[in-house]
């Protein structure tokens, strides 16, 4: 069956999890029509580059049993390639082409530098070395004003095509205008959908056996003649190489890149509390989990304001809940998840137990 | 065995090899005593977490939590002691000080006996979880600081007698400065004595070197690794303090940050080192402050290369421990 290919024969194995997955992929593909208004279409790309960044970094934690700090970091070149490339060159395709490729081109070097150097030490010291490596780049970004905009990040224009400003038609159909907005969301669908299952597609392959082989037993996996450095090198490079794809998709849908929307340590922990709630392992896991994790942080300091101000008796309570707070409560959820749910919402709606990757 | 000198030869050669880049010998010896104060604060810190690394594998990376908690801690009780640090009696200053590192202390270690119990205790021996759920108790600690004393930033002022500078010559040495030396040089000769001329210590070594055994001998290692862990608290407490009157404020965040570098110390030293920590958190020091003098924009890249460096020519760091 053509579906049982696209899916490389790794199909969800759960009813519940393929109705959910099911409902997940049509509300994005018809997102425009179904939801409008200008935040619900932010809030539905965002679940987009989510499910591609959180994907690529189940590649490494998941698959590899990797534990990696410095995912933001490919995330935030990719970002960053596009915002340079199209501030200083102008918005066209080929400053876009440009950008992305210097982006990739540096992603894989950095990823192979950091891979090769410290793969080869334990596992708690890539994490280490991975987070030191994230913080000095996230304050290069900062200084270097002249070239990345500093704290202020960078905003700029990008082709016509992708723009708000193009008009395909001048009548709007079903209700939505047929702008150019409404074509980088299309192009982000197409992407995320072809990047993950190109992903999939990888976990699937002898190569990705070998990598869960070494998560569960690097001994093993080195006696029968695989080299692990090797393998674990490809996987971080692997996954950095996607991960800069999705910082190029947020910046085509944001037109702005900053510091705090791709480097920052924030974007990070959402990255290790989605796939965390999600479940690792199972590149499902990435797309639902962004799904429910980027719908609720959007709504979620809402939530928080309503219930302050319900609070405000309590002036401890408020405090509690104010908006300015809600990672106070991911924090709590986070580590009540990796208690109480460590195979996350896939492992549950499986219903058996998950791996779980160990060091 | 004897005692290997190369990794402790390097902080005097690194500190020599710097002399050339400056103008002045001056402006040297001032950026050598920040830099080795800077060690000794950033040693404090570190020793607790490379111990409780030794002793029982366990990496916390919510280590920054209590070194968070002791400095705004400080900024309390320092600010309800104005009379006393603005004081020209350069006595009632230090006892001011001392009594804020106490309460400091006591702080750290009350949330470092609950952090064990509630965030590292369930995930004995799984790395991964403890990444992650340390992770998450760093998040929840520094949004509790913000409800607690609020996310701005908080002055933390020297009081009146440790302010300004002594003049060598030329070079102009703070005061505070050469205090922080001094507790660091006092809390390592204590850290040492500790653990190389009591029983305790014999234990704490015994145990890093082979954990079954002692337990097997009959010691309660569990309780053992408790006290371990709780003193590396009251330790970064301290050094949260040191460090907040080093930099005169403190953030929310500072926790965060200070790991990084700490993080950078232990790898250098060699997990589990107490004395690689030492030699480390030096190295550090020196290079942060030279090169934030000469190039500050790669300041924090030159202490990777540092790392990098390092593990190129001892890849389990400067003073390996064996077995780990």
């Amino acid at each position: 069956m053509m579906l049982k290919r696209l899916l490389s024969n790794d199909l969800p194995r759960s009813r519940a999890l393929t109705v959910l997955l099911v409902i997940i992929v049509l509300t994005l593909a018809f997102a425009p029509f179904l939801l409008p208004g200008v935040k619900a279409l932010s809030v539905a790309a965002k679940i987009l580059v989510f499910i591609v960044l959180v994907a690529s970094y189940d590649l490494l934690l998941g698959y590899t049993g990797i534990v990696s700090f410095a995912h933001t970091l490919f995330f935030g070149i990719g970002a960053y390639g596009v915002a340079i490339a199209c501030t200083r060159w102008g918005a066209g395709w080929q400053a876009l082409a440009s950008g992305i490729g210097a982006a990739l081109a540096l992603s894989l070097l950095l990823a192979l530098a950091i891979g090769l150097f410290s793969l080869r030490v334990r596992a708690i010291f890539f994490a280490m070395i991975t987070l030191a490596f994230a913080s000095a780049f996230q304050t290069l970004a900062s200084q270097l004003s002249d070239f990345t905009g500093g704290e202020d990040g960078l905003s700029f224009k990008l082709p016509e095509l992708l723009s708000p400003g193009h008009s395909f038609s001048d009548s709007p159909w079903l209700g939505v205008a047929l702008d150019g907005r409404l074509l980088c969301y299309y192009l982000l669908f197409a992407m995320a959908l072809a990047l993950l299952l190109a992903l999939i597609r990888i976990v699937n392959s002898p190569f990705g056996r070998v990598l869960q082989a070494i998560r569960e037993n690097e001994f093993r996996a080195e006696a029968l003649g695989y080299r692990v450095v090797v393998f674990r090198t490809l996987s971080s490079v692997l996954s950095a190489l996607f991960a800069t794809l999705a910082g190029v998709m947020l910046a085509l849908w944001l037109r702005y890149n900053g510091p705090d929307t791709s480097l920052s340590f924030e974007v990070m922990l959402d990255i290790l509390l989605i796939l965390v709630i999600g479940g690792m392992g199972t590149l499902y896991g990435a797309v639902i989990g962004a799904a429910l994790f980027v719908a609720a942080q959007s709504y979620l300091q809402d939530l928080l304001r309503l219930a302050s101000e319900a609070a405000s008796g309590l002036p401890w309570l408020a405090a509690l809940l104010s908006p300015d707070r809600w990672l106070l409560w991911l924090g709590v959820l986070f580590v009540l998840s990796v208690y109480h749910f460590p195979t996350g919402i896939v492992g549950t709606l499986r219903g058996r137990k998950a791996v779980t990757p160990t060091d | 065995m004897a005692f290997d000198w190369q990794p402790l030869a390097l902080v005097p050669a690194i500190s020599l090899l710097a002399l050339p880049l400056f103008d002045s010998a001056s402006t040297w010896l001032t950026l050598t005593v920040a830099g080795l104060a800077m060690g000794m604060i950033v040693f404090i810190i570190a020793s607790g977490l490379t111990l409780v690394f030794g002793l029982m594998d366990v990496l916390n990376f919510g280590h920054g939590v209590f070194i968070a908690i002791g400095a705004f801690v400080a900024t309390s009780v320092l600010g309800a002691m104005g009379d006393w640090t603005g004081s020209t009696y350069l006595a009632l200053n230090l006892v001011a000080v001392f009594l804020a590192m106490l309460a400091a202390m006591a702080a750290a270690s009350a949330v470092g006996v609950v952090f064990e119990r509630l965030l590292v205790r369930p995930v004995y021996g799984q790395h991964l979880k403890q990444i992650l759920i340390t992770m998450g108790g760093m998040i929840i600690g520094e949004e509790v600081i913000k409800i607690i004393w609020g996310p701005q930033q908080i002055p933390l002022p020297l009081p009146e007698g440790l302010r300004g500078a002594w003049l060598l010559g030329e070079a102009a040495v703070e005061k505070y400065r050469v205090l922080a030396m001094l507790l660091g040089i006092l809390m390592y000769a204590s850290l040492v004595w500790t653990l190389n001329r009591t029983k305790i210590g014999l234990l704490i070594r015994a145990g890093v070197d082979n954990r079954e055994m002692v337990e097997s001998l009959g010691y309660p290692i569990r309780r053992l690794f408790v006290a371990v862990f709780v003193a590396g608290s009251a330790l970064a407490g301290l050094g949260g303090v040191m460090w907040g009157l080093y930099q005169q404020n403190v953030v929310p965040q500072m926790g965060a940050q200070v790991n990084v570098l700490i993080f950078i110390v232990i790898i250098i030293g060699g997990l589990g080192s107490a004395s690689g920590a030492l030699i480390g958190a030096l190295l550090v020091g020196l290079m942060a402050n030279y090169t934030g003098f000469l190039a500050p924009k790669i300041a924090l890249f030159s202490n990777i290369g540092l790392m990098v460096a390092i593990l190129l020519w001892r890849p389990r760091g400067v003073y390996p421990v064996t077995n780990r």
